[in-house]
């Protein structure tokens, strides 16, 4: 395998990787302050792919439809937190599984009523589409490398509003003791649909971005969903580091087993079962080092005790 | 006689009812709604013995549901293309082979995955098997041998001894009678020094370590049985429609078998029974209503979760204690 065709892989995994941590850090976040498990999280995923699409479609602009996506996202994730969400934080992981499952259900078929079930595409604005010439010679999609860009400066935004704003440190001291914070004068409820409301717009960010990669449609949010379950229980539940690097080490894994394990037993098989079970092994690799890693940490690389 | 265990007899007594009923009208749709409910019922009471007397979380149940059958969709391959697996073992169209291999296969997958799951607990259990079901459906779609994505067909229901399988009553109390058989033990294992030390370890973790029960090795046996159990339901389905595919490993598979419980009533016996029926007759009937029905169980499944705890069976006996 040529160095430039490896270059290339590590920069999808990246990118794929930093989709993921966008999802990841939503989830961790409303699981580390609310105790809340969200299945319905991917739903805010497709919402986003679903409103760009539709805001391009009828502005035409790329701009804009990311900009609607973020809004629909975070907006419509506000009102599910007042409406539903809000009464599972006392319930039993139970009933916040099946809560949120019912809400996914909801979702898509709604979502199929509004769209229909033909799948949308968003167009790559002008411009960032067509390659760009990295330092090296190398050729890479000027749009991958802005949605590396973007997930890079999210996480370090992030990191930045946990750790130094105040509204970063009522969202930890919510994480420690939720009664005292309340007792201390932060509304609560408050906070709490904010930092939903913050998950869902990561989420729905991560989907208008992917739209113009992938075709829009109802369901593209449940694979993403259990990848970015596959990040947080690597990383450690509650941790923004642990998703992130937890991300990174799926998408690069997912990207570059694709490429690299058909090549491997290539090497002492013939092609076409080499092609088999490279294949299916390469669709196994992230599960594969979830079970790995959680052999020899079961509550992830940063969690604490679960 | 409890209320409960009027119950318990009254539930299977309907769903019987239904089909022989349907039999007389000569409704065989009907009949075919029954089985795929009394099949769907005999995996929740699989996902119940972990997830109602264990209080394990299992969203990865398909898995087993899916190996199981796949077990079917294997054995039953090989035998209709009279093609020996790897050369050497024999196919085989027999449903009791089918149901044992079935039973074996999905023990031991939910052995392997319930000994890494288990080792957690709470959310990253949920987060576990669900990804562990994941990693099965994605190696379905991508094994071509077995049809890969778009499945296989297998061309005539398995055959039973001195049975007309292809006649849809006769399937209907085959499969009838897998279930009262599995739901008399269930019964037994609730009641068992074994379910009750279970039982113990949803409660209270550290009392029974305390009294020098192992609670991993519990949850672990527990874990095994329900897979086997919920992966005979799939050997029983794949029969049914004569089609194996990944869908039967999607979470979504999951998330339906769990749905089946709640609306039935966790941890009562004839809990999944009841749900399973109330599922099929929903979909029968929202179905025919709107192309969207998903919609209506969507709304339908959060009451119930928010305001209706108990199911179908909790709203009948009222405040009654489960299983004591």
């Amino acid at each position: 395998m040529s160095a430039a065709l490896l270059i290339e892989q590590l920069l999808n995994g990246l990118q794929f990787g930093v989709m993921l941590f966008l999802m990841a850090a939503g989830l961790t976040l409303i699981f580390g302050v609310m105790g809340l498990i969200n299945l319905a999280h991917g739903s805010l995923y497709m919402i986003g792919a679903f409103a760009a699409a539709g805001v391009a479609g009828w502005t035409g602009s790329f701009w804009l439809a990311l900009m609607g996506a973020l809004m629909a996202a975070a907006m419509i994730g506000a009102l599910v937190e007042m409406v539903v969400i809000r009464r599972l934080y006392d319930r039993d992981h139970l009933d916040q599984v099946l809560a949120t499952f019912a809400l996914i259900l909801i979702f898509s078929e709604g979502t199929r009523f509004f769209f229909g079930s033909l799948p949308l595409y968003l167009d790559t604005p002008d411009l960032l589409s067509g390659p760009t010439t990295l330092p090296g010679g190398i050729e890479y999609s000027k749009y991958r490398l802005f949605i590396i860009a973007v997930g890079l400066a999210v996480g370090g935004g992030l990191f930045w509003l946990i750790s130094r704003t105040r509204i970063g440190i009522q969202i930890r001291a919510g994480e420690a003791d939720r009664e005292m914070i309340a007792a201390l004068g932060v509304d609560i409820r408050k906070l709490y649909t904010m930092v939903f409301a913050l998950g869902a717009a990561l989420a729905g960010l991560a989907g208008a971005m992917i739209g113009p990669i992938q075709s829009v449609e109802v369901g593209m949010g449940e694979p993403v969903l259990i990848l970015a379950f596959v990040v947080i229980v690597i990383g450690g539940i509650g941790s923004i580091k642990g998703a992130f690097i937890g991300a990174l080490l799926v998408g690069l894994t997912d990207t570059l087993g694709r490429i690299m394990l058909p090549q491997l037993f290539g090497m002492f098989m013939d092609a076409s079962s080499a092609t088999t079970v490279g294949a299916s092994l390469a669709s196994m690799s992230i599960y594969i080092l979830m079970a790995g890693i959680l052999l020899f940490k079961p509550s992830g690389l940063f969690g604490g005790q679960s | 006689m409890r209320r409960e265990t009027i119950l318990n007899l009254a539930i299977p007594g309907i769903l019987l009812a239904t089909a022989l009923i349907a039999y007389a009208m000569e409704e065989p749709y009907i009949i075919t709604l029954a089985t795929k409910a009394a099949i769907l019922a005999l995996a929740g009471v699989g996902l119940n013995i972990a997830l109602g007397l264990g209080g394990l979380v299992s969203l990865g149940h398909a898995a087993f549901f899916g190996v199981g059958g796949y077990a079917m969709g294997i054995l039953a391959f090989h035998a209709q293309n009279y093609m020996p697996i790897w050369g050497v073992l024999e196919g085989t169209k027999s449903m009791p082979i089918i149901w044992l291999v079935a039973l074996i296969a999905s023990a031991l997958a939910a052995l392997v995955i319930g000994a890494l799951s288990l080792r957690t607990s709470g959310v990253y259990f949920i987060m576990i098997t669900l990804a562990f079901g994941q990693m099965l459906f994605y190696f379905a779609i991508s094994w071509p041998t077995y049809g890969g994505e778009d499945g296989m067909s297998i061309y005539l229901r398995n055959d039973f001894p001195g049975v007309n399988t292809l006649v849809p009553l006769n399937f209907f109390l085959i499969c009838f009678a897998v279930l009262t058989v599995v739901l008399v033990l269930a019964d037994r294992l609730g009641k068992s020094a074994f379910g009750l030390a279970l039982q113990a370890t949803r409660q209270n973790v550290a009392r029974v370590e305390a009294v020098g029960l192992a609670p991993y090795r519990l949850r672990l046996v527990a874990f095994t049985i329900s897979g086997a159990v919920t992966g005979l339901a799939g050997a029983l389905f794949a029969d049914l429609n004569r089609f194996v595919s990944p869908s039967m490993l999607s979470w979504h598979m999951s998330g339906e078998i769990m749905i089946l419980i709640i609306l039935g009533g966790i941890a009562r016996l004839s809990g999944p029974v009841a749900g399973a029926m109330l599922f099929i007759a929903l979909e029968y009937v929202l179905e025919d209503l709107s192309h969207y029905w998903h919609v209506y169980l969507g709304a339908i499944l959060l009451g119930v979760v928010l305001f209706a705890r108990g199911g179908v069976v909790g709203l009948i006996l009222g405040r009654e204690v489960a299983h004591d």
